[in-house]
């Protein structure tokens, strides 16, 4: 039913799944709204969102759990979900690890992780062999024969992640598997996730709604927002271009500034900046823009910068100022403007309240968003 | 799903169908099966039906009252003072709350039975007065030894509430002026309010539904009751209709009360369950404390000790007014319950037998619909969820008539078997079973089922591999608290039993009618004595609390 020899054949081009279209409405609200998204085999991709945007839900799908509504799911080119027909969860060949990690407490550590195995009617030397190695990856040897109870939260995630991996899941799926984990811990087991990715490179799906966990994990992210999937993009990217306001506001923080073109400017706030400085040349601009501008790519200075980069340079004067250790928060004002720019410097640039300064701008790292 | 469908068409056979029966046959003529009103008109066309009904009313609200006031200042006490002996007071409570009201009332037959009565005995004695001061067959009689075995309920409910209670509020009032006294009246009792009217909600309707304690007191009192009536509906010649038809009204009674139970512990926010910031203090209350301990003292030497001195001695007695003398020792009583007597040993083994089968059916039925509902497996899971809880709004005394109306006629002619009765129980004990089912289920997180099945394991392997192993402790528990009940279960079997299938309840009321207390108290210890060490493998098992816990 769900490999059919035809499709495992040339299941090498295909993508490892394929989301097309697919919706879910529960009731009247409706949770995923015509998302689509292939991802390749070995891929690890996020789905990063608020809570409520539905990346939960598209999770819940491609696992089985919930049919949806329109669209379909396929796997290798077999379609596993569908309104109306929906091939279980326990025939996908998925594993998952979940928000309460789920570890069954009547069963050891090796019992737990062994399960998978042994539905797949495995031998028992094999099972042990595999069980013993997987606990020897996660790091939890020692504690085979212990019960879930007599583990730490940290320890806990490794057996369900090693519960997942054993099987060699023909999809991995988590769902924010971090967010029962103190802040010291949550850091660490990002590395640790994706270390195991990069020894085993299962096709993964990770759902969460912390930005930092999906940046050091993910080769792709996609930021949802109500059901859809506003962009989807490596990182360094989606961080450095974000195409929409919501993505824009909701990775990093950032300043928005509206803007219009007249000829070889671009108009702000009383202020302009070149339009050729722009990434191709500012051709692609158009006539009414918004920007989103990272507080780290404006630079303060005391003197004004040299004539050939005196275009870049805006006067201005700090208003506001936090000391957050790693790095100074500044409110600058550019003169004359209503505009309110929250710059980030490093914590040797000091500037007292109320001094006039100069404000370099970095036309490459100011993002246009539709 | 084959499996779904048998369960949900046991839930119609044992608790739909004998409701309908039940009511429709409440519009039937005896012998014609013809439509009519007749046997409501004999239900209620006479002033003895209705002098029934106004008593019993009354009976549940005097219960009601005299157990708030046993009640609330033992609640109080025990869970917001430093009253010492605390631990004493819970156990003896729940000896109340696990003694059969029937028990107690023979008890107390035995204390203050005119004339004959220890406690009237004793104040001839002393008094040298030719009357004794107390008569146990009188409506006070009979509304104060209810009270001793209803006051439990509104005591779980009271502590319950309190308990969750923060002392910042009461400390609140405090700091702002309030004595401790102001506060308690003020601030204290009107948060626990809602509780204290849900307990005594349940101790009224249980009165009302009450058949023992009235057949020992109030027959011979010559008081009538509602479920004396029904009883006499069922003696010779049979008037199973107008039974049906007379109880139609206190399902009723007890639906309305229900809901409005249900309505004022539902609002919640009224008891502002704050959760955190739960630290307690508890009130110092200096020499009153003794006061305390005294009045708790009292209520329980009323409810256990004094009825348990007075049945244990006329156990071990040849004859009980012969008192307390050596040649007046015997073990007689139990020899003959155990050994002589062929009909008291089946008796005993019925009661037991009967009851495990129906713990075990019940509880098999109430986790797999709990499961299905809980799951959302079907979408009329709330449907189910009513069926299952239906049982404990009707009394047990109408339930039977209801499962006499549905399976005594052909084709099954059930009446008179061990079937019949099992059945009844079930249906009877399924709400109990259903809530603990439901709340083992709600505290597995469906998560564990899920990842069974993502890794390649099916529903009906999630729940025999992980969601059984997980409930085990929570199904024992459930187990044990049907079947304690069933053992003593007497308005249910009075009406469904036959000679080849009497159970210990009905033959204790046998036995309180021939006057043969010696034999009787035997029993009633044998009974009790089976339960506290039913009730003990629950504490080791389960921990403090798993059966005055209020569900």
């Amino acid at each position: 039913m769900m490999t059919s020899t035809a499709s495992r054949h040339d299941a090498a081009d295909r993508p490892r799944l394929a989301l097309s279209d697919i919706s879910c409405a529960f009731g009247p609200v409706l949770a995923v709204e015509r998302l689509s998204l292939d991802i390749e085999p070995g891929e690890f991709v996020s789905l990063l969102g608020p809570s409520g945007c539905g990346k939960t839900t598209t999770l819940r799908m491609i696992a089985g759990f919930i049919t949806p509504t329109a669209g379909t799911i396929a796997m290798d080119g077999d379609v596993i979900s569908s309104p109306g027909s929906s091939l279980p969860p326990e025939r996908r060949q998925m594993s998952m690890i979940f928000q309460s990690y789920a570890i069954w407490p009547n069963m050891t550590v090796a019992e737990n992780v062994a399960f998978g195995l042994q539905l797949r009617r495995l031998d028992r030397a094999t099972i042990r062999r595999k069980v013993a190695e997987m606990l020897e990856t996660v790091q939890l040897a020692k504690l085979a024969e212990r019960y879930p109870a007599e583990l730490s939260g940290g320890q806990q995630q490794r057996v369900a992640l090693a519960r997942a991996m054993v099987i060699q899941p023909r999809v991995l799926l988590l769902d924010e598997p971090l967010s029962n984990l103190d802040a010291n811990l949550r850091e660490e087991m990002r590395f640790e996730i994706r270390r195991l990715h990069d020894t085993f490179h299962f096709t993964t799906v990770y759902v969460t709604h912390d930005q930092g966990e999906a940046m050091v994990t993910s080769d792709r992210i996609a930021v949802m927002n109500l059901g859809r999937i506003e962009q989807i993009d490596a990182p360094y990217a989606l961080y450095n271009r974000p195409r929409t306001r919501f993505v824009a506001g909701f990775i990093g923080r950032t300043n928005f500034i509206e803007a219009a073109v007249d000829g070889s400017q671009i108009l702000f706030d009383h202020f302009a900046l070149p339009r050729d400085s722009f990434e191709d040349g500012g051709r692609a601009l158009g006539p009414n823009l918004l920007f989103s501008v990272r507080p780290q790519s404006i630079a303060l200075h005391r003197a004004a910068a040299a004539p050939a980069e005196r275009s870049r340079c805006v006067a201005g004067e700090i208003v506001e100022r936090a000391y957050l250790g790693e790095a100074w928060d500044y409110v600058a004002v550019p003169a004359e403007s209503a505009l309110r720019l929250k710059v980030s410097a490093p914590p040797v640039d000091i500037f007292e309240v109320g001094e006039k300064v100069w404000l370099e701008f970095d036309s490459r790292q100011m993002a246009p968003i539709t | 799903m084959l499996l779904w469908l048998v369960l949900i068409g046991a839930l119609i056979f044992l608790v739909v169908n004998p409701m309908l029966r039940l009511f429709v046959s409440s519009f039937e003529a005896t012998d014609s099966g013809h439509l009519t009103l007749a046997n409501y008109a004999i239900a209620y066309g006479t002033v003895r039906g209705w002098e029934a009904l106004l008593t019993s009313l009354l009976y549940g609200i005097a219960v009601t009252l005299l157990a708030i006031v046993f009640a609330v200042p033992i609640a109080w006490a025990v869970s917001r003072t430093d009253m010492p002996a605390k631990g004493l007071v819970r156990a003896v409570i729940l000896g109340a709350f696990i003694t059969p009201s029937y028990l107690g009332a023979i008890g107390w037959i035995l204390l203050a039975g005119p004339n004959a009565g220890w406690l009237n005995r004793i104040w001839m004695t002393l008094t040298g007065s030719a009357d004794g001061f107390s008569n146990i067959y009188t409506f006070s009689g009979l509304v104060f030894v209810t009270a001793l075995y209803g006051f439990p309920y509104i005591f779980v409910f009271t502590t319950d509430a309190l308990d969750l209670v923060s002392t910042e509020m009461e400390e609140a009032a405090n700091i702002l002026g309030a004595g401790a006294l102001r506060t308690i009246f003020r601030i204290t009792l009107p948060l626990v309010t809602p509780a204290i009217i849900g307990g005594a909600i349940i101790t009224f309707l249980d009165a009302v539904a009450l058949f023992g304690t009235p057949a020992i007191i109030a027959l011979p009192a010559r008081i009538n009751v509602m479920t004396l009536q029904l009883w006499q509906y069922f003696e010779f010649p049979v008037r199973a209709e107008a039974a049906a038809a007379y109880a139609i009204p206190l399902i009723l009674i007890t639906c309305t009360l229900f809901w409005l139970q249900r309505r004022i512990l539902g609002r919640r926010s009224y008891v502002a369950l704050t959760g955190k910031g739960g630290s307690r203090r508890l009130a110092q209350t200096g020499r009153f404390r003794w006061v305390l301990l005294a009045y708790a003292l009292l209520i329980c030497s009323l409810s256990v000790f004094l009825p348990f001195a007075a049945l244990g001695q006329a156990a071990f007695s040849k004859a009980w007014g012969r008192g307390f003398s050596f040649d007046n020792l015997t073990f007689g009583n139990f020899h003959y319950l155990l050994f002589e007597q062929y009909n008291a040993r089946q008796t005993i083994i019925h009661s037991f037998t009967y009851s495990a089968i129906t713990a075990c059916v019940a509880i098999v039925l109430a986790l797999g619909i709990a499961y299905i509902v809980s799951r959302r497996l079907v979408p009329f899971g709330g449907a189910l969820t009513f069926l299952c809880m239906a049982p404990f709004v009707v009394p047990g005394i109408v339930l039977a008539i209801g499962f006499y109306a549905a399976y005594a006629p052909p084709p099954l002619s059930l009446n008179g078997t061990a079937v019949i009765l099992i059945l009844a129980y079930t249906t009877r004990f399924l709400p109990i079973a259903y809530v603990n089912c439901m709340g083992g289920l709600r505290a597995i997180n469906p998560e564990m089922e899920e990842a069974v099945r993502i890794l390649g394991g099916s529903r009906l392997r999630a729940v025999t591999r992980v969601v059984v192993p997980l409930l085990k402790k929570s199904l024992a528990g459930s187990w044990i608290l049907v079947f304690i009940p069933a053992t003593r279960e007497l308005s249910t079997a009075i009406f469904l039993v036959s000679a080849k299938t009497r159970v210990i309840s009905v033959m204790l009321l046998d036995l309180s009618e021939n006057g043969s207390f010696e034999t009787l108290a035997a029993l009633g210890f044998f009974l009790l004595g089976a339960t506290i060490l039913i009730v003990l493998v629950g504490y080791k098992l389960l921990g403090r609390d798993f059966l005055l816990r209020k569900t």
